[in-house]
């Protein structure tokens, strides 16, 4: 009732002196106005305080004044909080101590406990990280593969020496080391087995076959194509005379596969089939666009197309919606991309690949044996094939193709990614990606994404390049390097991109001016 | 002789061991043995009795989203008895009887029950069950009992202080109390109540559910309120800070995965995860438990003497982690330091479907599922010890007991 009194008066409040509220009718003495006065201007003053904090704070009044602070291990952090008082085991005058005498959980207000360095233990880290690799493990131990068998996996590889061998055959070398199962590689090597070849499949940890083939890789895509099956053919041959059991499955060097893509294969009986991605990437992305553009208008106009209407083509069994059984092939469409493909290996256009290309079937070992007993009738003699015949895709290898078994349910899942990038056929490479002796010189690139460094303070060293081409040129003679690396701060800037005595630039990539075009034999 | 038991002993050791390896699930036995599976049927008899359907249907009439909030155990119990086999309709071979109120129907706009007028509800209820039938009066409710799934139980409040103060309804005393609310030495909890889980929807939690071999990456996981504003600003009374020292201490964690977020695929990270924190609240129980154990995520419980559904039956020490409310700050030691044996082991456990069955309500109910093991708890209680049973005459209870606005007739 004061406080309702306090707040009209509040309202109504002008002036001072005379301080009149309703309620309390006889207003005598000064004192009693000034203490009214008083609690007013505390009330009000509380009030702000409320406000500026935004809740009652005066229970915190309170216990500042009532509660003496016991001594647990109470540390609470400043920045957010404000200083929590301890809890209110001491406290008075609450019915929590009507009845839980015997219960150690108080109810009422108690403090956050925050230790003092609220951040992540690196070593708990890890032990967390092992906890879910054994779950992990675990898990795929009891629900993953369905049928439970572990076959091995047969990669059969065929590659040659080049630029981009060593970043595409590093790439399916990871993948295949990332295998849960045991693997096989057949590496089959044109032009003979080389020492290049040789140290990049030595780090797989694997158990590798090297197999070299004495034809060298023409330089038209066509040709190519047709002398990777016969490497192909000769690697099955290693598989049938070495008697390796397990599932064959071809891995280009430069496609790209998903660990899921091994786990599927596990299910394959005799003779499988997945989906495959198609990248027809010629590496220029403008005209990729263009054509998907141009794809996809076509598309939406006609119909009756074998492909699908979006944007990644993809090659691979045909299944009936209803019963999942393969009713055909669905085949890369080469129509627009007519008079527009790549022949020659450094063509800047779209790579096609063939009708069905290998890398989307996979087989079981046993097929190739000779005496393997319950090897199917529709499964032709490995052994009797005649290459010269023309093979073109894995299905030659069987009587009846269509006994072939849809994987990846029923090849709705993509699992691997075909793309053929290659550099020119006459590019350079420092043999094995090494370059030992470091180069004396080094141009700065025409456009870094590094800020403009002032040039070096001329030396008195015989080799400089004159400053011709922009202006950032840093000239880092080798003895000098050496001793003013201590007093240097900068970090060094080397983009070497060619070697000392080359005069003429060599572009690594396939983006090139389309003046000229090698016709001569990868050398 | 004993080299040959030895051998003979370490042989049938080495091989159940091995059976134990990549064995999808384990059999689950608690202190009352193993007996979520049984079957409550041709073990008791219950009684339901006829109401007035203003204390139960027209409730539900009134507001239908009493079906699918946390409280709806009591409206399923109600339907689930009254089609189930171990219903009798002849009181006087039943060894339960069953009023079906609805105390947790009383709903505010936002779908928060008000436990104002449940009292009163339940204290005209009883009046009309004593003075119509004589079985009340024969044992004064001890062999009568009712499901009151609120915050803390028939103490009939959401604040913990109110709630304490009231006390257990006085009619209620010697009845058996099926409760949410269950924590040791509370006076909210009678000896005999039974603890069961909180109502989560089944049907939902079913569409969410992932193919078991999706990886689980996530280590830790949480989804809730830390602070509560609305209620508690100054902070320290919500969850007896617990919510806000686990992030005061973990939110730069990035093997906790804790934020105040609804997201649309809650359910799904609960599967990519191998811990789910099921902290306390206002009250120490959540249905956070029971999707954690539908989805296979070991719930680590940090509510100090809490007592966790069916806890004679479950052996929950076993399934799920208990961390003290004052070693918050030492989760992740605590949760790393678990050897991965013991790990893979509660995942076994909680791989079992009657596990999971048991926490759900499934609509109809199902063999093993949560009415069966209320069933089985009620049945565990029989048969009724002769001293329940009354004199003529004899009052124990104090019907004018509680708080004055709880006398007034509803």
């Amino acid at each position: 009732m004061k406080l309702s009194a306090l707040h009209q008066s509040y309202l109504n409040r002008r002036n001072n002196n005379s301080f009149r509220s309703p309620l309390d009718s006889s207003v005598d003495a000064s004192g009693k106005s000034l203490l009214a006065v008083f609690w007013l201007i505390l009330h009000c003053l509380c009030c702000l305080i409320s406000l500026l904090l935004g809740f009652r704070f005066s229970r915190l009044v309170f216990f500042f004044l009532i509660s003496t602070p016991s001594n647990n291990n109470l540390f609470s952090s400043p920045p957010f909080r404000p200083d929590l008082p301890p809890p209110r085991s001491n406290s008075t005058a609450t019915a929590t101590e009507v009845k839980s005498s015997s219960s150690r959980v108080v109810v009422g207000r108690h403090g956050i406990l925050i230790r003092p360095w609220p951040h992540p233990d690196p070593v708990e880290v890890m032990k967390a990280h092992r906890i879910i690799e054994r779950v992990q493990k675990e898990q795929k131990a009891v629900f993953g593969s369905s049928s439970g068998a572990k076959r091995t996996v047969i990669a059969v590889t065929p590659t040659y020496v080049r630029t981009f061998q060593k970043l595409h055959l590093t790439g399916v070398m990871h993948s295949l080391m990332l295998v849960p199962y045991d693997v096989v590689w057949i590496v089959v090597e044109a032009g003979g087995v080389s020492n290049e070849t040789a140290s990049i499949i030595a780090k797989s940890g694997v158990r590798t076959i090297h197999v070299g083939f004495d034809q060298r890789m023409p330089n038209t895509w066509d040709d190519r194509a047709k002398l990777e099956v016969l490497m192909r053919l000769q690697a099955l041959r290693v598989v049938k005379e070495e008697k390796l059991d397990g599932v064959v499955m071809f891995a280009d060097d430069s496609n790209m596969h998903s660990m899921e893509f091994f786990d599927e294969i596990q299910n394959v009986k005799w003779f499988g089939a997945l989906s495959v991605g198609i990248l027809a990437h010629s590496g220029n992305a403008e005209e990729m666009v263009m054509m998907s553009m141009d794809k996809r208008r076509k598309v939406e106009e006609a119909e009756g197309e074998e492909e699908r209407s979006s944007s990644l083509p993809v090659q691979g069994p045909a299944c009936n919606a209803t019963t999942d059984k393969l009713i055909g092939w669905h085949v890369f469409n080469t129509l627009p991309y007519a008079g527009k493909s790549a022949v020659y290996i450094d063509d800047v256009a779209a790579v096609l690949p063939q009708k069905l290309e290998w890398c989307g079937f996979v087989l079981n070992s046993r097929m190739l044996w000779d005496d393997a007993e319950s090897k199917p009738e529709w499964v032709k003699e490995f052994g009797l094939l005649n290459e010269n015949d023309g093979v073109e895709s894995p299905l030659s290898l069987l009587n009846d193709p269509s006994m072939v078994e849809p994987l990846g349910s029923c090849g709705r899942q993509v699992l691997l990614w075909w793309l053929r990038v290659e550099a020119r056929a006459d590019s350079k490479f420092p043999p094995g990606w090494i370059i030992d002796p470091p180069l004396e010189i080094t141009v700065a690139a025409k456009r870094t994404p590094w800020p403009d460094v002032p040039p070096e303070p001329p030396t008195k060293k015989k080799d400089q390049m004159p400053l011709s081409q922009g202006d950032n040129v840093v000239v880092i003679p080798k003895q000098q390097q050496q001793q003013q690396r201590s007093s240097k701060v900068r970090k060094p800037k080397r983009r070497s991109k060619r070697n000392k005595h080359e005069a003429k630039p060599t572009d690594t990539t396939t983006q090139v001016s389309s003046s000229t075009k090698h016709h001569q034999e990868r050398n | 002789m004993t080299n040959l038991l030895s051998a003979i002993l370490l042989f049938l050791f080495l091989s159940a061991s091995s059976a134990q390896h990549n064995v999808r699930t384990e059999r689950i036995s608690g202190s009352a043995g193993d007996v979520l599976e049984d079957n409550p049927v041709g073990k008791l008899k219950v009684y339901v009795y006829e109401l007035p359907s203003k204390y139960n249907k027209k409730l539900l009439q009134k507001d239908p989203r009493c079906l699918s909030h946390m409280f709806a155990a009591e409206i399923f119990m109600h339907t689930f008895l009254l089609s189930s086999p171990v219903r009798t309709r002849n009181p006087d071979e039943a060894d339960w009887f069953y009023a079906p109120i609805y105390p947790t129907c009383d709903l505010t706009p936002t779908g928060l029950p008000l436990p104002f007028k449940s009292p009163r509800m339940m204290r005209s209820a009883i009046q009309l069950i004593s003075s119509n039938w004589p079985y009340w009066n024969k044992t004064e409710g001890a062999d009568h009992f009712f499901v009151v799934p609120h915050d803390f139980g028939a103490c009939f409040h959401y604040q913990e202080e109110k709630a304490i103060e009231r006390g257990i309804l006085p009619l209620l005393q010697r009845a058996t109390l099926v409760q949410t609310f269950g924590q040791r030495n509370h006076v909210c909890l009678d000896q005999g109540s039974i603890t069961i889980p909180p109502f989560a929807p089944p049907l939902k939690m079913q569409t969410h559910l992932l193919p078991p071999h999706i990886p689980r990456s996530i280590f830790v996981y949480f989804r809730g309120l830390f602070y509560d504003v609305n209620n508690d600003p100054e902070g320290g009374y919500y969850a007896r800070g617990a919510r806000a020292a686990v992030w005061e201490n973990f939110k730069n964690n990035p093997l906790f995965d804790i934020s105040t977020d609804h997201p649309t695929t809650y359910y799904e990270d609960m599967q990519r995860s191998i811990f789910c924190l099921c902290p306390l609240g206002w009250a120490p129980w959540s249905p956070r438990l029971v999707e954690a154990v539908v989805f296979g995520c070991i719930p680590v419980i940090i509510a100090d003497d809490i007592v966790l559904p069916f806890a004679d039956a479950i052996p929950w020490e076993e399934i799920g982690v208990f961390v003290a409310e004052k070693d918050v700050p030492e989760l992740d030691t605590i949760l790393t330091s678990i050897p991965t044996e013991v790990i893979l082991r509660k995942q076994r456990l909680l791989a079992n479907p009657s596990m999971k069955q048991a926490m759900l309500f499934p609509q109809p109910a199902q063999p093993g599922d949560a009415f069966h093991q209320i069933l089985n708890g009620l049945a565990r209680k029989l048969p009724h010890d002769g001293s329940i049973y009354l004199k003529a005459g004899e009052k124990v209870l104090n019907w004018t007991a509680g708080p004055v606005g709880d006398l007034k007739p509803w």
